[in-house]
């Protein structure tokens, strides 16, 4: 069974984000990138299917400048065999992405796509949703748990109340939630490894995939701060601001 | 141009998110109609014909969309939702499973977890877990939208009376079937419309001692949340974790005891009316967003702090 992985490019989850003073944007100049955590869990749920004898070929596919190499390199690191990296310079939305996708699927033919519920720079939570109405495939989001049995998916998913389990058809879409599986280190002669494993690069012309965005952001702006407030002394203190200042018990 | 609101129901009651919803839909303004998908769920769509500002309840009742599977409501809201300028359903685990499949068969974009109404085009959302908030306008036909609840007062349940219409679209892709469903019974209220909410952190030590919560919750009639790094660790199951990919909390008094406020968490619940916090590491960042501060342990807090609220 081949599978598909899309993997993004974000700001290192550790980095304080900040905006730039024109309010055009964040400020990502000379800040660490890394691979989406939740990008980490979907290329560990296919390696692991891989050495359960479930997977045959984990292709790790990105999107976006020619930089994103450096995150398939670690998806290959982390055991993909082998990546697709569509080249672009242009802005990409979760619905071109799920087009550009979706044209890698039809040339890939994989029985299953993970991918990370969410990037946590856009916050969209949309592609691979999107990419199951694109493709007609079946989705499992939010995946707490999957297994592969009798040419269907079982995925758990953590909803609102707790948790539900579906049974789809492959081919599949599965989105990971944090608690997935727990991702591994890339050991250095995995490192040097991956450096030599074959990546494609295509671009959305040859894919013919239209990208235009469809919103655009006019302005991007820091919350509304809070300001500290004050350090009580002792429970009866804060028993009696909460009563008598907040007046909220 | 009409908005079309999906309801969040369990076939027989209207989720309270969906008043938060139709309060967005209000402020985007035109004719609002709910779309209520489900199975024997007559009893939905009386209760969301109440809903004030509602003009029109459309029933897709069949039983391919008795667990609301993506795969059949996403096409059943591509059908019904057409000729309407916008749709929108709640950000809960339900929308952000189904409105993104629905945009992409329209051909459109989503616009996730909006909290703001700029103008019919033109909304704000969060990005970078909350640390910035964008404004951004669309151009497509139809605007598809998920809305955060915490950002919108529920529109009242009653007083309106508005027409229910039958929907005899029936989208059944037959290639997903529900199996199962494990959700935790609780008496106390839900996490993201308490009033107040009571959250432990790794400081909690175990499962076990979310015990203490528990006592203080039942006495403020609170909800009890946690932080990713408790549920993590296995002390509470996931549907309570607050955070930047668990549930976003506003209410009027949020108690984060034992956390010490990772960026992740303060996405979740930094929109409360009051903070209290409660970790006796005084560095912790959790500090810096409340409003009351006590650096003690946790565990010596706890009962005196149910002992005095009781007086």
């Amino acid at each position: 069974m081949k599978v598909l992985v899309p993997v993004k490019r974000v700001i290192d989850y550790n980095v304080k984000v900040r905006v730039k003073s024109d309010n055009s944007d964040v400020d990502l100049a000379n800040v660490k990138m890394a691979l989406n955590p939740f990008c980490e869990i979907s290329i560990e749920e296919a390696v692991q299917l891989k050495e359960k004898g479930i997977a045959t070929e984990v292709i790790a596919v990105s999107m976006g400048p020619k930089v994103c190499q450096e995150q398939i390199r670690t998806s290959l690191a982390l055991g993909a065999d082998r990546g697709i990296l569509v080249e672009t310079d242009e802005q990409l939305q979760p619905l071109a992405i799920a087009k550009l996708l979706k044209a890698v699927v039809d040339r890939e033919q994989p029985e299953l796509v993970i991918v990370g519920k969410q990037s946590i720079d856009a916050d969209n939570n949309q592609t691979g949703q999107m990419l199951g109405a694109l493709t007609g495939m079946s989705q499992g989001t939010f995946a707490c748990n999957l297994d592969i049995a009798d040419g269907k998916a079982r995925v758990t998913r953590e909803v609102d109340g707790g948790l539900q389990t579906v049974l789809l058809d492959l081919p599949a879409i599965v989105t990971a939630d944090l608690r997935l599986n727990e991702p591994r280190y890339a050991s250095l002669p995995n490192i040097m490894k991956a450096k030599k494993k074959p990546m494609d690069i295509l671009t959305p012309e040859e894919l013919g995939v239209d990208i235009t965005p469809r919103i655009t952001t006019l302005k991007v702006e820091p919350p509304g701060e809070r300001q500290a407030g004050i350090i009580v002394d002792s429970v009866e203190a804060l028993v009696d601001k909460l009563k008598n200042e907040a007046k909220v018990i | 141009m009409s908005i079309l609101v999906l309801a969040e129901h369990n076939n027989s009651e209207l989720n309270q998110a969906t008043l938060n919803t139709v309060a967005a839909a209000a402020a985007i303004g035109g004719d609002i109609a709910v779309l209520v998908a489900g199975h024997n769920c007559a009893s939905v769509a009386e209760g969301a014909a109440k809903i004030a500002g509602v003009s029109k309840v459309l029933v897709a009742d069949n039983a391919a969309y008795e667990n609301m599977l993506a795969e059949n409501v996403a096409a059943l809201i591509s059908e019904v939702g057409k000729d309407y300028g916008h749709i929108l359903a709640s950000a809960t685990t339900s929308g952000k499973n189904i409105l993104p499949r629905a945009a992409a068969l329209l051909d459109v974009a989503q616009i996730s977890e909006i909290i703001e109404v700029v103008s019919s085009d033109t909304f704000k959302r969060p990005v970078y877990a909350g640390n910035a908030v964008a404004t951004v306008q669309s151009s497509d036909p139809i605007k598809v939208i998920t809305v955060r609840g915490t950002a919108y007062d529920a529109v009242a349940a009653e007083g309106g009376s508005a027409v229910i219409e039958a929907v005899d679209v029936v989208t059944d892709a037959g290639i997903s079937v529900f199996e199962k469903e494990e959700l935790v019974k609780s008496d106390r209220p839900e996490l993201t419309a308490a009033k107040i909410v009571i959250s432990g952190g790794r400081g909690m030590q175990n499962g076990d001692n979310f015990e203490h919560l528990y006592k203080v919750a039942d006495i403020l009639g609170a909800a009890v949340g946690a932080s990713r790094a408790a549920v993590d660790a296995g002390f509470v199951p996931n549907d309570m974790q607050v955070g930047q990919t668990g549930k976003i909390v506003a209410p009027e008094l949020y108690i984060a005891v034992g956390i010490s406020g990772a960026i992740q968490h303060l996405a979740g619940m930094k929109d409360s009316k009051v903070i209290v916090a409660i970790n006796k590491d005084e560095e912790a960042p959790i500090f810096q967003v409340a409003d009351y501060g006590l650096v003690a342990d946790l565990f010596k807090v706890l009962p005196e702090f149910e002992e005095l609220i009781q007086k």
